[in-house]
């Protein structure tokens, strides 16, 4: 994993997550408060912004990096949560690997993406079927891990990590969340898709979808 | 939407502004990262710091100043400050005894507190910090299993009485025992007549029907729990009175005691309204054998441009009385000072 796919996957984010705004904002008009299009475009354009800065640094101070401007640039809960998820993939990093950082092989880049996923749910106390991002991020994190292991190809690999979060978000329809401020809803959540699990899962497909163009 | 606004991104810098210059005399105001202190550092004290998202005003920088906080940290509209801001809010105010930050229970106010005192403890130069987290909101129904009870109205009462201790010297075990007792005896619950529009957004939240309401909101312009037919203000505030009274009854509290009654505007509701709301309420408290004691009705933690209401209970013994009533002297709270 060279430096240049991490900013080109920001860029990616970015453009995906103002794409899908209408998507993102009305899920959280639905049972949040609103705001979450609003604060996950903040940080994916503070990020873009730093597209020239970022250039020259290794791929571990890139997602240190960016973990940290996510921290200052979001704030809520997806601040802390998505800066822990890159600042763990930098951790992975730092004790896996040398200077270069180069990754070799997918089941390595498996291993960071879970390391991320781990230290965002060790910092929101919280689990799967919760009704939040992590319904997409562990089914997409562990289906990486089982197809890179079994050795199949990048190109497969990405159509069932994809498949993995649209499945992920899905599933948040019938849940009754017990996280994050659709919490107070009680039932009342129940048909409406979680929208941190939908902003994760627009993410996870702009960087599959990039990775399958090339 | 028709809002007073220049460039919706400017919002929050402005309001600030405004807000530091209109109260010049008590706070001071630092941008980025963003934070407010009193004007005058206070010394051999714990230093009490808020925040929490912008768009509750007068909390949190309203209750800067003698006897309340040291520092507030203000998010974006609804969300939750970061912790660079706490940091440096910290740097500025502490005064040898510790810090204490009070924080409303919301996942990303808590994550943001945490990740904050986390690295105060590994700075430079560590600060002791204790958190005293605000649950007061007895809406959230089977909050064993959720992330628990919001933290609401109660915050006010929470930091006016943390405040007046940590004036006397006190220890910051101290003050976070009296936070936490203060905050397991408030029980608050809000409703709403309409939404409210988040400026950046454009829209209301949710739209609700001339003739509906929402029991049991928060303060975010989030949906309650109940979306119910709108009824005479009597039926209204029966139902409040009676949630708070079975919150407090199944926390196993003696409620034949005197009480301070918060009636808390959400921002689009008359003082004349909250009025009618404080009439009722004190007369259904008094067939529980509650006694009103101390009374504030008004704007005190706000959503936005929201129609409603919330019934805040605090059961008061002498220590909880002595500190609420003790002076005060902040832009938005003041008395015997």
């Amino acid at each position: 994993m060279k430096t240049s796919f991490i900013l080109s996957s920001a860029l990616a984010i970015h453009a995906a997550i103002v794409a899908h705004e209408k998507d993102i904002e009305s899920l959280d008009r639905a049972i949040g408060d609103g705001d979450h299009y609003i604060n996950i475009k903040r940080g994916s354009e503070a990020i873009a912004g730093m597209y020239n800065a970022l250039l020259p640094l290794s791929p571990e101070e890139v997602l240190l990096q960016i973990g940290n401007k996510l921290l200052s640039a979001i704030g809520g809960a997806s601040g802390p949560l998505l800066a822990s998820f890159f600042m763990g993939m930098a951790k992975f990093l730092q004790l896996n690997n040398d200077k270069a950082n180069e990754l070799n092989s997918n089941l390595e880049h498996a291993a960071m993406f879970a390391y991320g996923v781990q230290t965002l749910m060790m910092r929101g106390k919280s689990n799967v079927g919760e009704k939040t991002m992590l319904d997409v991020l562990v089914p997409a994190s562990t289906t990486f891990t089982h197809a890179a292991a079994q050795g199949k190809t990048v190109t497969e690999i990405c159509k069932e990590v994809k498949n993995a979060a649209d499945k992920g978000l899905e599933y948040t329809r019938d849940l009754v969340a017990t996280k994050g401020r659709a919490a107070g809803l009680g039932e009342r959540a129940i048909g409406h898709l979680d929208p941190g699990a939908k902003s994760c899962q627009v993410m996870i497909n702009a960087v599959c979808d990039l990775i399958l163009k090339k | 939407m028709k809002k007073f606004i220049n460039k919706v991104d400017d919002i929050l810098t402005e309001s600030l502004s405004g807000f530091a210059s209109a109260h010049a005399d008590l706070v001071r105001l630092n941008l980025e990262p963003n934070f407010l202190t009193r004007k005058v550092k206070a010394q051999n004290k714990v230093a009490i710091i808020s925040g929490g998202g912008c768009g509750h005003e007068p909390l949190h920088a309203g209750y800067i100043g003698y006897g309340m906080l040291d520092a507030a940290c203000p998010g974006h509209v609804f969300t939750s400050p970061s912790p660079d801001q706490m940091l440096a809010a910290a740097a500025a105010v502490h005064a040898g005894k510790g810090i204490l930050f009070i924080v409303k229970n919301y996942a990303g106010d808590v994550m943001n507190f945490e990740m904050a005192a986390e690295m105060l403890s590994f700075a430079n130069i560590p600060l002791k910090s204790e958190t005293v987290l605000t649950t007061d909101d007895c809406a959230v129904i089977n909050s064993t299993y959720t992330t628990g009870r919001r933290g609401v109205a109660g915050t006010v009462i929470v930091e006016k009485c943390v405040g007046s201790l940590a004036e006397t010297g006190a220890s910051l075990q101290a003050c976070k025992a009296l936070g936490d007792k203060v905050n397991a005896r408030c029980a608050s619950i809000g409703v709403a007549l309409t939404s409210c529009t988040v400026p950046a957004a454009g829209r209301p939240t949710f739209e609700l029907d001339d003739i509906e309401l929402e029991m049991g909101v928060g303060i975010h312009g989030e949906p309650g729990r109940k979306r119910e037919l709108l009824r005479e203000a009597d039926a209204i505030v029966n139902d409040m009175v009676e949630a708070i009274v079975a919150d407090f009854s199944a926390r196993d509290f003696n409620l034949k005691t005197e009480a301070l009654l918060l009636v808390n505007g959400f921002g689009a509701t008359p003082l004349m309204e909250l009025y009618v709301i404080y009439n009722t309420a004190t007369q259904l408290f008094a067939k529980h054998g509650i006694h009103i004691a101390r009374s504030l009705v008004g704007n005190y933690v706000t959503a936005l441009d929201m129609a409603g209401a919330s019934i805040t209970l605090c059961l008061l013994d002498s220590e909880i009385k002595q500190h609420w009533d003790s002076a005060v002297h902040t832009p938005a709270l003041r008395w015997n000072r």
